[in-house]
């Protein structure tokens, strides 16, 4: 276990470095770098003062040692605009994003999870073929239409929402739901996939033959094996709430992280956006693990 | 052919993507001129005013331009990103994939770490922050969403070597004395390849999904070029005066993902032996 | 055993699954019964049908596809049939209880085996606690050591024979009327089947339940069996008491399938001329800290069987998959014309490949699946070209086609568009493709039927006299082996028990285990297995 962590560590560490390596270089190479830190409309001194300060005129290989070491003492330095450490502004807006996508995520995975067992075990019914409708719809809408079309209908026309912000309750309602609707179709149709071959395997005949009732077959024998592919994909999807759902974040005005990394980038705010790559890729990492504990808690024959 | 006839949605589906392949590659070289003409006092013309000629049943834009000719000529650049992106990445994908499964030495361990980096971050995200450093001209979009796209095949491919070189035949053909080029691409390939289609068709629709978002939010495709992603974001300060501008290129992106993603559950059905009976009895006991 | 009723009776049970080529009939009009006490076997080959109508019993067939045409499942009785789902489910487990072939795949991978044993229990009424009581003396009745231990691990964490155990365990946890084993010893090694078939004998007699077992052994049969019922494309052919079915077939069908029984024939004599063609010496493997084959030596002659025989961990199939350079040793030499093939650089290995090559045990799995016929011989010229110019390719493989059997009209098809034993037909006229010296068939007839594997037997038998071929022969069915073998070598954990010629190794085993193999392996007649097992149980006495 304890090895298992230290490997998985490690390979990670390996992953965020060529990241940071790939970071620094993209935004050396591409252009002038004071294009990055500074607003477009700054001044020629004002660059040259710039470059001198941060050592921008010295060779690159200092550049990145320097860089390297802030990035080890976790200093991003200071948010151009906000004029607070960028750490900081990451974190804050960063609660808000977990907020949301644990949220999404709890109610995405029940729901799809439930619905998809039992659509496979009814395979061919009328409610399979309504549930894999939904979800192939679902699956094929894109967020940003369906906020603006919802915002239309619920805020605008009917006055049920409000349209942005995240002052009370009724806030959190439009964002949860669209991004509920990706996430459950792309979930519900391997839920769905998966537990038809769970159903067709051996070990459920084995349990109709001791005279298992459907229900027990369905949500003891067959889902606990037919829950590792889903794992996967409730992680690949987590993975990108957690990174801010940039598109909704920004519809909904809601202040995630998504829509700090996008506002930072309109605004040349590289600290910020540098230190949200940092934060979320660690979250993810974090994630991760818990996905690869889940797996060994649900199969035994995995053992790390 | 036939399997494809017994899955009527599927048939919908392959129906409406040939219709909308046939309007990316026809509709710039008919439409290009009407699509493109400014008509002040046809501004937000509301759409199903059938006296109208035919581009302007859906409707006029801010401009005046007809909606339906704008859709269709957009289909062109929506169409050839997607394209472009997905079989740049299922190539790169597939052959680091291959490479990383078949070898033992260090590339089968050090492959799959650049999957991991890149899949640390969403593409949506990397293309953001990519694009906000490049230009973003067809060439780059494409590019950006390629390398995202990238792990999804690699990591597909390499699991199934590593699975498939274990097999029987494989094994027989070391035994014939057979190269490595000769198993990896004889044997091997054919066999993943079906999957590899499979995820294809669905990646198509994800990475047109990811450039409508990237046009959206302003960092995608440029104007004058139009995608259906970008008329979307056109039209949004108009929502509440004329819901028309950003309703039908929204509803093009729909049914075009839908139909992919129609086309990639039967394609792996009819792809599975063990699935295929399915389609074969034509699902007409079922119940 | 002359009861009123027997304890169930299937009444001419017709049943049809549909599929693309159209609604297939799997079994057509079937009845038979069976009482308490009684053991009834169901013989077939493959696609007999045999499994078909015991799964109707149990509600195991999946409608759609399948489809229950006609007939009555009598349980004391009452129509199974026109019985509830609910009410079938109150039967299932604790009154009829089914054991299967692969205990892997048939427990749950992920649920502790003592929780799946009391689930049983549970299911039809007992309480947690009870059961919990009662697994352990399940447990401990069917022979698996520390029951308390092992009720807590998962199935992947115990050994085939064991798994089987376990399944019986849960089968009989309610003591159930009727126990069904469907293929209960089939991958699974002689000697532990030799146990397991004991251990189900016992239980029998013990609760006197009537057992329906399924199987395509002959000699599970012989061992088992009042009565015998003999399935052939979903038809009864043949029924009767198992010794007069043995003794005096009526069908044509069972006629033929009797007399293709391995181990009837004469034996070989051994010719002393032959000199070695392939000698091993000290050729040893580790995996780890585990160490696979300890060094072993032997001679393979020119134009001789050599037959290596041995149970599952005995280091068979790693000898062979060594010297085809599939896995590299660990030390020794195996010299091949004075040449080391061990120690080969990969171009004479290349070379080499012509000379030696290999039929594998499962041919659905050793041909590529997305290659025709014409494809998977004839790649064998692409690889070493200078053996059969292009333009001859296609009358080559006619010819090939020809020598193993199959006319020109296969040249076209593709494996699942074929039969297993012409599957592994075409596995055999690969290997001739490229004009071996050395055939190693590993396990080359364990996968078919005994008719197709008596076919395949000849076959190798004809090609290895026109082709001046030697075999190295590796099997764990020792009938097939008396009949074919030249000499044969016993193997266990990874050393040479014994080795001799095929005579000796049957008729004056030095050794014990080879003679403990030998009394476990099954004879297809009833009398001979009748008289094997009262020496057995004296041996055990004394």
């Amino acid at each position: 276990m304890q090895r298992f962590l230290a490997r998985r560590a490690v390979s990670s560490g390996v992953s965020l470095a060529l990241l940071v390596v790939a970071v620094f270089f993209l935004s050396r190479l591409t252009g002038d770098p004071t294009d990055l830190y500074l607003p477009i409309d700054a001044s020629a001194e004002a660059r040259e003062a710039f470059r001198q300060l941060h050592g921008l005129d010295r060779p690159l290989i200092l550049q990145f040692l320097d860089y390297v070491g802030d990035l080890l003492r976790l200093d991003f330095g200071d948010s151009i605009r906000r004029a607070r450490p960028a750490l900081e502004v990451v974190i804050g807006a960063f609660g808000w994003t977990l907020q949301l996508a644990l949220i999404t995520m709890a109610i995405v995975s029940g729901a799809a999870i439930t619905l998809g067992s039992l659509a496979a075990f009814h395979v061919g019914g009328v409610f399979d073929r309504i549930a894999t409708f939904f979800s192939l719809i679902g699956a094929s809408a894109p967020d940003f239409w369906v906020a603006i079309v919802a915002i239309t209908v619920f805020s605008v026309g009917l006055g049920w929402l409000p349209t942005s912000g995240t002052g009370t309750l009724w806030h959190w309602v439009l964002p949860v739901a669209v991004l509920f609707i990706r996430p459950f179709g792309l979930i519900l149709q391997v839920v769905r996939g998966s537990m038809i071959t769970a159903l067709g395997s051996a070990y459920v005949k084995t349990a109709r033959a001791k005279g298992v009732g459907a229900r027990a077959m369905i949500f003891v024998h067959a889902l606990r094996n037919a829950m590792l592919p889903v794992l996967t994909v409730i992680g690949d999807q987590a993975a990108a709430l957690l990174n801010g759902a940039v598109v909704v974040e920004t519809i909904f005005g809601f202040p995630g992280v998504g829509k700090l990394m996008i506002d930072s980038i309109l605004q040349r705010d590289f600290p910020v956006v540098l230190a949200a790559i940092m934060v979320t890729a660690f979250a993810i990492f974090l994630m991760n693990i818990l996905i690869d504990l889940a797996y060994a808690a649900l199969d035994p024959r995995i053992r790390y | 052919m036939r399997l494809l006839l017994a899955d009527k949605p599927a048939s919908c589906a392959a129906v409406f993507l040939i219709a909308m392949l046939l309007c990316a590659l026809l509709g710039p070289i008919l439409l290009e001129e009407v699509a493109s003409k400014q008509n002040l006092r046809g501004r937000n013309a509301p759409p199903f005013l059938f006296d109208q000629s035919w581009t302007m049943w859906l409707g006029g834009d801010q401009l005046g331009r007809p909606l339906l000719a704008r859709i269709i000529v957009a289909a062109a650049n929506t169409i050839a990103i997607a394209t472009g992106a997905v079989i740049a990445s299922m190539t790169i994908g597939t052959l680091l994939g291959l490479a990383a499964g078949w070898s033992r030495g260090r590339a089968g361990q050090l492959i799959p770490r650049i999957a991991d980096v890149i899949m640390s971050f969403p593409s949506l995200l990397l293309a953001v922050i990519v694009l906000y450093m490049l230009e973003p001209s067809v060439g780059n979009i494409i590019l950006v969403l390629a390398i995202t796209r990238i792990p999804v095949y690699l990591r597909t491919a390499r699991a199934e070597v590593l699975e498939i070189r274990e097999r029987m035949f494989v094994q027989a053909a070391t035994v014939m004395g057979a190269s490595t080029r000769r198993i990896v691409f004889r044997h091997i390939l054919p066999v993943i390849l079906p999957t590899l289609v499979t995820i294809a068709t669905l990646d198509f629709a994800f990475v047109m999904l990811a450039e409508s978002a990237l046009s959206f939010l302003g960092i995608g495709i440029q104007p004058p070029e139009v995608t259906w992603g970008l008329m979307v974001a056109q039209g949004r300060p108009y929502l509440v005066t004329a819901w028309w501008l950003s309703f039908w290129p929204g509803l093009a992106i729909i049914l075009t993902t839908l139909s992919l993603n129609l086309l990639s559950n039967w394609l792996r059905i009819a792809l599975d032996p063990v699935q295929r009976w399915r389609l074969e009895t034509g699902g007409k006991k079922n119940g | 055993m002359a009861e009123a009723q027997p304890l169930l009776e299937v009444r001419n049970l017709s049943v049809t699954f549909d599929t693309a080529q159209g609604p297939v009939r799997a079994v057509r009009d079937v009845s038979w019964s069976v009482g308490r006490g009684e053991v009834l076997a169901i013989l077939g080959e493959s696609g007999s049908g045999k499994s078909v109508s015991s799964s109707a019993v149990l509600d195991l067939i999946d409608c759609p596809p399948g489809r229950i045409e006609s007939g009555q499942i009598l349980f004391e009785g009452r129509d199974l049939l026109g019985m509830s789902r609910a009410e079938r489910r109150t039967i299932n487990g604790r009154r009829i209880a089914m054991i299967f072939q692969d205990p892997l795949s048939h427990l749950n991978p992920v649920y502790a085996v003592g929780w799946q044993i009391e689930e049983t229990m549970v299911i039809h009424g007992t309480s947690r606690a009870e059961a919990r009581a009662e697994t352990l003396r399940l447990l401990a009745r069917v022979g698996i050591p520390d029951p308390a231990e092992a009720a807590a691990k998962y199935p992947h964490q115990f050994s085939g024979g064991q798994r089987q155990r376990l399944m019986i365990a849960m089968a009989l946890a309610l003591k159930p009327d009727l126990l069904i084993a469907d293929e209960p010893t089939t991958a699974l090694d002689v000697t532990v089947q030799a146990q397991i078939l004991a251990l189900i004998e016992e239980l029998q007699a013990e609760t006197g339940m009537g057992l329906v077992i399924i199987t395509h052994d002959l000699g599970v049969v012989a061992e088992m069996a009042d009565r015998v019922v003999v399935m052939n494309r979903g038809e009864i052919v043949e029924r009767g008491g198992a010794a007069e079915v043995y003794r005096n077939p009526q069908h044509p069908y069972t006629q033929r399938l009797i007399a293709a029984a391995p181990g009837q024939g004469a034996m070989r004599e051994t010719r002393q001329d032959a000199s070695p063609i392939l000698s091993l010496r000290h050729v040893s493997k580790r995996y780890g800290a585990f160490t696979a084959l300890h060094g072993i030596s032997y001679d393979l002659h020119e134009g001789e069987v050599l037959a290596i025989v041995g149970e599952s961990g005995s280091g068979k199939s790693t000898t062979a998959r060594l010297l085809l350079r599939l896995e590299e040793a660990s030390g020794g030499q195996a010299l091949y014309r004075g040449q080391d093939l061990l120690a080969m650089s990969p171009r004479d290995l290349h070379a080499l490949r012509r000379e030696i090559q290999m039929v594998f045990q499962d041919p659905t799995q050793s041909l590529n699946p997305r290659m025709t016929v014409y494809q998977l011989i004839s790649e064998a010229w692409a690889i070493h070209p200078g053996i059969v110019e292009r333009a001859r390719w296609r009358a080559r493989v006619a010819e090939l086609l020809a020598e193993v059997g199959l006319d020109d009209g296969y040249m076209s098809r593709y494996p699942h568009q074929i039969s297993g034993g012409q599957r592994q037909r075409v596995a055999i006229a690969r290997a001739l493709a490229l004009e071996p010296r050395i055939i190693v068939c590993d396990e080359a007839v364990s996968a078919l039927d005994v008719q197709v594997q008596a076919q395949v037997i000849r076959l190798l038998d004809r090609l290895k006299a026109s082709h001046g071929l030697s075999y190295i022969f590796i099997a764990h069915d020792l009938p097939v082996v008396r009949d074919f073998a030249d000499r044969v070598l016993v193997m266990r954990g990874g050393r040479i028990v014994e080795q001799g010629d095929v005579r000796q190794i049957f008729e004056m085993p030095r050794e014990e285990y080879t003679r403990n193999l030998l009394a476990a392996s099954l004879d297809p007649d009833p009398e001979v297995q009748a008289q094997r097992r009262a020496a057995r149980q004296a041996m055990e006495t004394a």
